[in-house]
């Protein structure tokens, strides 16, 4: 039960799933692996239950705003291996304009808050979430606050703030 | 207290019940709603998002180095493991290290401060269930690891003592003898708040089968540090992927079977001992040497050279107006911090300031978790439950 080196890994993935991914890059020694996003809950499955890979923790899973460059978003996994001691990341690029994905809340449940939050910050809808609600903003908050077109001192209403005071929020 | 119309072919009454935001268990601004049959619990929501402040929002627009005092007020009660972690990110970034001497004086701090976490935890955690003198004992403890970090750095809580590359300063005159003195002593304390605690029926009352959470769901649920090795997972991050030189230092990893409060209790109280023990280590083969590495264009220079050359001083103002650019790219650094994996994600566009930053906070995780453990309890298991994951608000909301 040996830990994988990032080549064996990506050669491995790739093998099984010629299609669906789509590139890959080691930078400091990361590995990183470009999937289509109509296939992320297979390869993800393959990941968390291929015997060799065995990635059954989930670190982290965010949004990356690169509208203004690539046109597209990117939802971004973090994977580990408890048992092996390896990670990889896996990056599915979303169209700008339909920002939409499949959830992975059936593989890792902890997908669930993560997924959440990055609905949240970024306006991402994942389907088949089992409950698709802000996280870290009040419920009348207007906006998507990571986005890059999102000014930093914000442009909520100034009648937010009188709401708050009331304690109708 | 609403008492809402529904009603399940068990229950008659289902009543909900706002706990928090403002509620002394629940260890910051957490808001749970609980839906109670009696004194059971069917249903629990955590409310999180009333400390949010936009940190990754922040972040992208400042420089690297102003990151730093951004991350001491995530996890505010061990800040100095937050400054590492993204520090350490922004020097794989780089591709540079910091100097050995730099590297033990981090391992030095980050384990005071895990002692100082632990302690606030055991603290509010014994308090919540009733044993208040825990609370008066740790504080002392506690206030003598404050008082040394004052020494380090100037400031008690939020330290912002690390740089990218190395430490702010060397260490103060007289840290050695009062660090010493606090290691010498402290495993006496320990044993002193065991005697309070560990076989008191009271506490394994509340605390023994409550909040169970099995190894393969506290995987599953993304559960790390001390809240998942206590359900009997051998996963340390200073062990499986070793950073900042704790490779070199000889400690056991203390694991739980039962996956209950009272072995998060025991996994804990037995980490303090392991971190005492890696701070007298550290103490004993702290080299000499450069305390921040000489890196043109990412490090300052010197303030001896500022004073004297020309050249230093451009370099130092260059540094300070302009910033530091790491090179184009992406890197994921994560450590064991006190709570468990604490992890930085930094995406570089080859500027000054970091084009997407973002932090993966354990308490957020390990909160999750909250339902699963007390659903089908009853409703005192919660407040033991909350106090054993030892979540910290202001990482959580970030």
């Amino acid at each position: 039960m040996n830990k994988m080196d990032n080549e064996a890994i990506a050669t491995l993935v790739k093998t099984r799933f010629p299609e669906a991914i789509t590139g890959s890059g080691i930078f400091r020694n990361e590995l990183t692996l470009i999937v289509k996003k109509d296939c992320v809950v297979d390869v993800a499955r393959f990941l968390k239950e291929n015997k060799e890979l065995d990635f059954n923790f989930l670190s982290d899973l965010c949004g990356v705003d690169r509208v203004g460059t690539d046109g597209i978003f990117e939802v971004v996994y973090h994977l580990y291996s408890i048992y092996k001691r390896h990670r990889v990341r896996l990056k599915a690029p979303i169209v700008s304009n339909d920002p939409r994905i499949s959830t992975v809340t059936g593989i890792w449940i902890t997908a669930d808050w993560h997924e959440r939050e990055t609905y949240d910050m970024f306006g991402i809808t994942f389907d088949g979430h089992p409950d698709l609600r802000k996280i870290l903003t009040p419920d009348d908050f207007e906006g998507h606050p990571l986005r890059k077109d999102y000014p930093l001192d914000g442009r909520q209403p100034a009648t937010l703030r009188d709401t708050y005071r009331k304690g109708e929020a | 207290m609403t008492e809402t119309a529904t009603a399940t072919t068990t229950t008659t009454h289902v009543m909900t019940i706002n706990m928090g935001p403002q509620h002394p268990s629940t260890h910051g601004v957490l808001r749970l709603l609980l839906e109670l049959d009696g004194e059971t619990i069917i249903k629990a929501v955590p409310h999180i998002g009333f400390l949010h402040r936009g940190v990754e929002k922040l972040a992208e627009y400042r420089t690297y180095q102003q990151c730093i005092p951004l991350t001491d007020r995530l996890d505010y009660v061990a800040p100095f493991s937050n400054n590492l972690a993204y520090a350490l990110a922004v020097e794989k970034l780089f591709g540079i290290e910091a100097p050995e001497r730099a590297q033990h004086i981090r391992v030095l701090l980050c384990e005071l401060t895990r002692i100082a976490s632990h302690l606030l935890w055991l603290a509010t955690h014994a308090l919540d269930i009733g044993a208040m003198t825990v609370f008066f004992y740790c504080f002392r403890e506690r206030e003598t690891i404050y008082d040394i970090f004052e020494m380090v750095s100037g400031a008690r809580m939020h330290l912002s003592n690390i740089r990218v590359g190395g430490v702010a300063r060397d260490l103060p005159g007289g840290f050695l003898e009062k660090t010493r003195k606090f290691v010498a002593e402290f495993p006496s304390r320990l044993d002193e708040y065991e005697t309070l605690l560990t076989d008191n029926p009271i506490w394994k009352k509340r605390t023994v089968g409550v909040g169970v959470i099995s190894a393969e769901d506290a995987i599953d649920y993304g559960l790390s540090g001390p809240s998942l090795r206590g359900s009997g997972v051998d996963w340390d991050m200073r062990k499986s992927e070793p950073y900042s030189g704790y490779d070199k230092y000889h400690f056991t990893v203390p694991l739980g079977r039962n996956g209950d409060v009272y072995d998060r209790y025991r996994v804990r109280i037995e980490e303090m001992r392991q971190s005492n023990s890696i701070v007298h280590q550290a103490l004993n083969i702290l080299p000499g040497g450069d305390f921040l590495a000489r890196i043109p264009n990412v490090t300052l220079p010197p303030k001896e050279d500022v004073e004297t050359n020309m050249e230093s001083m451009i370099q130092h103002f260059k540094i300070i107006i302009d910033g530091i650019r790491p090179p184009k790219g992406e890197v994921y650094l994560s450590i064991e911090a006190p709570k468990g994996e604490l992890g930085f994600y930094i995406i570089s566009d080859g500027s000054s300031h970091p084009y997407r930053l973002k932090i993966r906070p354990p308490s957020f995780v390990n909160l999750e978790a909250l339902p699963k453990m007390v659903e089908g309890r009853l409703l005192p298991d919660v407040v033991a439950t909350i106090g054993s994951l030892d979540i910290v608000l202001g990482e959580i909301d970030r």
